[in-house]
Order: structure tokens, then C-alpha cells, then sequence
């Protein structure tokens, strides 16, 4: 078992023809994910690799039965491209781009919500997602991860490999592992990955990465505290960094106290989380739940 | 992107938002022409992107050119928090019945855009928010239906303004809303939006951040790029597409993602040491982005040695490791560097990097040992 993908899931890419849609497609498809297609208006009716290529997400879902699509087209394109994706009944939108205006981020997340609110979206600017073994969506380099009891969840793209890489060097292994990105508005939160791992069997473990800025830190400690019955292991990156981008008064008044790393760690301590203040210090702690499962 | 105050109101008048007529100065005699052209008394405004520039001495009334004279002399070159004035925003003083406070942003935790409205304006609005939150009028606007003018009657009518601001407050905030949104900015603040003595309103400050993903659709943003105020570091790492922000330690960071760079800082930290620098060469990094990152690290006269973190998911190791090899043929580096390489193609990165490895450059395999190597390098020198 696992979370949101495995090795049935079927999925197509949208922007398949550009330098990175075809890297990944294949990539992807080469660690046994069922890429089934790919999305180009221009490039209709050829293949990238032998995958073929379709001139909607609409006729793509219609011929290969795909309920996942993952989004690779240029920033100016993203919001179209994912409008798309959930008018074609696409269950799950992956959104890779980076570089989204927040204003269409903020738009399509709610026209999605409100027209078709069985669509999820990932990201966007998101690393994607792993279950293990069986289906590799987006940029994770999971090759070497074994799989295992533990779930991963983690704001930032790279310390969501970080977090695979210090779970493997441990021999511990990995259910499924979701990079929720950490733009302005990112689609699917860390509360909707806990509650999915909390009624996942196979899951018994939760590490998750947060990062300063905004509140979802302060919200998942909530829902775990409330909600979960697994333990969860978490690290805050920018215990030590300055204040990312400064929102001016405005933001302030929405974050208040929240926002720093130090509030936030200790929002997930109050919760019965464990917390590391780094990286490898998580996985260290990670390795004693294990021993303890 | 941070707006200045006259590029704020620039951008506001875009939008029909009302200002007071005015002018940039950067000299002195500037400041006397654009006084006469706006009309005395005018007020003195010290341009820089800092707070508390009253109080610091940065804004003037004066009531005749003999007056702008001796505020713009003493205005121009002052030190506001680090903040040295350059330049000067002259416009006609307003008389000022009431002071008020308007702003939208994005709320993160809603997902919704927030629009607030408060009739205790011109004071910091966050000092407002502690002591009386209920003075401050909120409002959820749904971005599929935008700001309705019942939204903005219900927000002027819920903060208590005065009745004959009403109209006024609300074209404001309608304007203010498009101004926000077709002009991607991702904070729009008037504080204070003022109701004059003859019952009209208007914007007498302008607080606008602009929304840097969207610059591919606002060619006209390009005006605002030369003047800003910006530590020489950052402004030659904006040029090369790197998202850097200035340390004050010794410990140089390179970092692909914002989230690995804060946690290399995080590391560094823990280890005992100082990060001169938050650097994110970012998602799918070239060899040429490595090699301007280095070079921007190294102008950085207070670096001692620099940590280079990578986790490569889009970016490549043999990428990364021929950035590093171009730098090191390009330009003398001043610092000795570690590296720690992981993740996409990082065999390949290592295998280059293996011929080129000495005292100056040392490959680490874990984020903590690289650290602390880092550090050790640089106590040592």
C-alpha cells in the first residue's frame, strides 16, 4: 500500500515535447511508472520515446485512461495547462513549474476547488512525488530508496531528497514520498499528505520537512496533535537563516508570531512531534522510532 | 520586487488611484524646481525602503524654496537604518482631516486574497493589530470572483470610516484592486489614505511589492530595476539569475533550492560557524549559473572558505561539477571550497570533479562532515 500513486496509476505529461517533459517522461517511465502519454498541441500524433503524444489532456484521458497528469510547461502556460488537466477529469494535477505568478496560483487553485473539487493538485513548483518501488512522478531521485513503513512529506524540493537520502543511509525504508513545494499557494498541503499516510496500513512512521514562512507548520502540528496516531519526526529548515521575502506590514498581520522556525518547532513539540534541527538529526531520530515500531 | 514610495504612486496612478501632484529630486536645485512646479507648502520624502523614516528625520514640510533647501540638504545622504537617501520624492502638502489604512495581499493560510481597511490610519498598523484588531476591517476575496463593490462598501462601512469618505474610500479600493491584481504585486498598502478637510480621498503613501514571477508580462517593470538601492553582492547575483541574500559571516553558501541553502546555514550554524551568504543557484542550474555563483561569492572580501550543498534532482551533477571546473579556469578564487554532491548523476559530477581535487577543493559526501570541514577551513586560514 501506499499514498495517492502506485504502480497501477496511469499518467500522462503535459508538456512532454519540451527539454524537460522528455527527460522526465522517461526517466519516470524507466523506474516502472506507467507514463502512458503526453500532451502537445503542436506535436500531435508523434511520440517522444514511443510514448505517444496527444493534442489535449482531454483526448490523452480519453485513449489511455490516465487519472494523473504531471504538468511541465513554462510558467506563462502553467495555469492554462492545469485549468485543462481538471476540466478533462484528471484526479490528480502535478504541477512541476517553477516561476508561477502567484496570482494565477491563487486563481486556478480556486476555480479547480469550486468546478471540480474531486481534483487535487500538487504543487505547483513541487519536486513531485514517489511510492517506492512502483511509481515515480516528477524530479525525485529515488533509485536507491528501498521501500519501507516510513511516509515522507517535505516542503522544499531538495530537502525532500535530502530526507530519502537520510532515511536510505540508515537502511530505513519509504512508503511514499510527497514534495508539496513551497510556493504561495501550493495545492495539496502537509494536512492532506498526514491524513492520507494516518489511514495508509502500510505507513507507520511520518517524517516531514517544513520550512520558515507562512503557517502550514503550525497547522499540521495542530491535526497531528488532534488527528494522528502515528509518531512524526520533523525537521524546520531556516532555524538560523534571515526572513526569506518580507511581505510588508500586510503580511505580518496574517502570520503574527507564526512564521519562524523557531515557532514552529515548537508548535510541532507541543504536539508530540520529534524535531531535529537538522536534516540528519531528523533521520537519527527516525531510526529510533523505527527500532521502536 | 520592492517598490520606492514615487515609483508606488507611479504605479498607482496607473491604475486611476489618486496621488498628490509631485516629483523625484536627486540634487538639491531638483528639489527647489520640483517644489515650485507642485506648490507650496510641499512635503520632503527621504526614498528608501526602510520604516520609521519620520522619525528618523526623512520627511520635511517646508513652506517656501528657502525651506526645501535646507530639508533637502540634510535629507539627502542621511543614514535611515543602513538605508543612505539618495533621492528625494517632493510633492504638494495635503490637509488632512483623517487618516485611514487600505491594503490587499495574499493570505496564505486561506488561500484567498485578504483585503483590510481600518479607520486608524498614518500610525504602524501592526502596533494596531495587537492593541485593537477589531479596528482592522478583513475581507476574504475569493480570486475566481474578485472584489465586488458590495465587498468594498461592506469593508469601508465594517472599519467606521467617516460617512463622507464612504464613495471616495470605495473607488480607491476598486482601483486598488486592479491595481493589484493585473498589476501582479503581491502586496498593495496605503497608509495613510487620507479624507482631505473638502471631503475628497487620497493616496498620501504607497507601499507596492511586485510579484518577480510575473515580470515575463510587465515589460514596464523594467523602469524600476535601476534604481534600486541594492548591496553590490546581491545586485551582481540578480544579474546572473541567483537568488542571493548578503550574510555578515565568513562561511560562503551555494546551495541548489531555497530550502537545502537555509538548511546549509542551518548547518553551518550548528557546527559553529558563520554563513557570509544565502545563495540558491536554484532548480535545474547550469554549469554557467555555478560558475557565476562562485564568481559572486567571490567578491565577498569576508569569505574564508566556501561550502558548496548539492542535492540534484533537476540540476545534474556533472553540471554542477563543470561549473565548478569553468570557475576555477575563469576567475582566481579566493576562498578554498568544499563540496558535498549528491543525487541526479553525481557519480558523473564526482568523476570530474576527482581530477581537479587539491587543498582548494575538497569533496565531502555528508551535508554535517561538509560543514564542518567548511569551518575548519575556515578558522585555519
Amino acid at each position: 500500500m501506499s499514498i495517492f500513486v502506485n504502480k497501477d496509476t496511469r499518467v500522462i505529461v503535459q508538456g512532454i515535447t519540451g527539454s524537460q517533459g522528455r527527460f522526465y517522461a522517461s526517466r519516470n517511465r524507466d523506474y516502472g511508472t506507467q507514463v502512458v502519454g503526453g500532451v502537445s498541441p503542436k506535436k500531435a500524433g508523434t511520440d517522444v520515446d514511443g510514448i505517444p503524444v496527444f493534442p489535449t489532456v482531454a483526448e490523452a484521458r480519453e485513449a489511455t485512461g490516465a487519472t494523473v497528469s504531471m504538468v511541465l510547461v513554462p510558467a506563462p502556460f502553467a495555469a492554462d495547462a492545469v485549468m485543462e488537466a481538471a476540466e478533462a477529469g484528471i484526479e490528480l494535477i502535478v504541477s512541476l513549474t517553477e516561476g508561477i505568478p502567484a496570482h494565477d496560483e491563487a486563481l486556478f487553485y480556486n476555480s479547480v476547488k469550486r468546478s471540480f473539487p474531486d481534483a487535487r493538485i500538487l504543487g505547483p513548483n513541487c519536486p513531485g512525488l514517489v511510492t517506492v518501488g512502483e511509481c515515480n512522478i516528477g524530479f525525485i531521485p529515488a533509485e536507491v530508496a528501498l521501500p519501507g513503513p516510513v511516509g515522507i512529506v517535505s516542503r522544499s524540493g531538495t530537502l525532500t531528497y535530502q530526507a530519502l537520502k537520510e532515511l536510505g543511509e540508515k537502511g530505513i525504508g519509504v512508503t511514499t514520498c510527497v514534495g508539496i513545494g513551497g510556493d504561495p499557494v501550493p495545492g495539496m498541503s502537509f494536512i492532506d499528505c498526514l491524513a492520507a499516510f494516518e489511514q495508509d496500513p502500510d505507513t507507520r512512521a511520518v517524517i516531514m520537512f517544513g520550512e520558515i514562512g507562512g503557517s502550514a507548520e503550525e497547522e499540521a502540528a495542530a491535526f497531528i496533535a488532534k488527528e494522528m496516531s502515528k509518531p512524526v519526526v520533523a525537521y524546520v529548515a531556516g532555524v538560523t537563516a534571515p526572513p526569506g521575502r518580507k511581505m510588508g506590514h500586510a503580511g505580518a498581520i496574517i502570520s503574527g508570531s507564526k512564521g519562524t522556525a523557531q515557532a514552529k518547532m515548537e508548535a510541532l513539540t507541543a504536539a508530540g512531534v520529534k524535531v531535529g534541527l537538522n536534516p540528519t538529526e531528523a533521520g537519527d531520530l527516525m531510526a529510533e522510532v523505527v527500532a521502536g515500531l | 520586487m520592492d517598490l520606492f514610495e514615487y515609483q508606488g504612486k507611479q504605479y498607482f496612478a496607473r491604475y486611476g488611484i489618486p496621488v498628490s501632484a509631485g516629483g523625484v529630486a536627486d540634487t538639491v536645485d531638483d528639489a527647489v524646481a520640483q517644489a515650485d512646479a507642485a506648490g507650496y507648502p510641499v512635503v520632503v520624502k527621504a526614498q528608501v525602503q526602510v520604516g520609521g523614516r519620520g522619525k528618523a528625520g526623512g520627511i520635511k514640510v517646508a513652506a517656501n524654496a528657502d525651506e526645501v533647501r535646507e530639508h533637502a540638504g540634510n535629507i539627502l545622504g542621511l543614514d535611515i537604518k543602513g538605508h543612505v537617501v539618495r533621492r528625494l520624492w517632493i510633492e504638494h502638502a495635503s490637509d488632512i482631516a483623517e487618516e485611514y489604512y487600505a491594503s490587499f495581499t495574499l493570505d496564505r493560510a486561506a488561500k484567498k486574497h485578504l483585503a483590510m481597511v481600518s479607520a486608524r490610519g498614518g500610525i504602524d498598523i501592526e502596533a494596531v493589530a495587537e492593541e485593537d484588531p477589531d479596528a482592522i476591517a478583513k475581507r476574504h476575496i475569493d480570486p475566481v470572483d474578485g472584489l465586488t463593490e458590495t465587498d468594498a462598501r461592506a469593508l469601508v462601512t465594517d472599519a467606521g470610516l467617516n460617512p463622507k469618505a464612504h464613495d471616495g474610500a470605495v473607488a480607491i479600493l476598486i482601483a486598488l484592486w486592479r491595481c493589484y491584481t493585473e498589476g501582479d504585486a503581491d502586496l498593495v498598502e496605503i497608509n495613510p489614505l487620507i479624507l482631505t478637510p473638502e471631503g475628497k480621498v487620497h493616496a498620501l503613501d504607497a507601499k507596492v511589492t511586485l510579484d518577480d514571477n510575473a515580470r515575463f508580462r510587465h515589460p514596464e517593470w523594467d523602469d524600476f530595476d535601476n534604481v534600486a538601492e541594492t548591496d553590490p553582492r546581491e545586485a551582481l547575483a540578480k544579474e546572473k539569475g541567483l537568488q542571493y541574500v548578503g550574510l555578515d559571516g565568513d562561511i560562503g553558501i551555494i546551495a541548489n533550492g531555497a530550502g537545502l541553502a537555509m538548511s546549509t546555514c542551518d548547518v553551518v550554524n550548528q557546527v559553529g560557524g558563520k554563513p557570509a551568504n544565502f545563495l540558491d543557484i536554484g532548480g535545474g542550474a547550469s554549469a554557467d549559473t555555478m560558475a557565476g555563483a562562485l564568481e559572486v561569492i567571490n567578491t565577498d572580501d569576508n569569505v574564508r572558505s566556501i561550502f558548496i550543498n548539492i542535492f540534484g534532482g533537476i540540476t545534474k551533477g556533472e553540471d554542477v561539477a563543470n561549473g565548478i571546473v569553468q570557475a576555477l579556469g575563469r576567475v582566481e578564487l579566493k576562498a578554498p571550497i568544499v563540496i558535498r554532491l549528491d543525487g541526479t548523476n553525481a557519480e558523473e559530477g564526482r568523476a570530474i570533479l576527482a581530477g581537479h581535487e587539491s587543498d582548494r577543493l575538497i569533496s565531502v559526501p555528508t551535508m554535517v562532515g561538509a560543514a564542518e570541514k567548511a569551518v575548519a577551513l575556515a578558522r585555519k586560514v
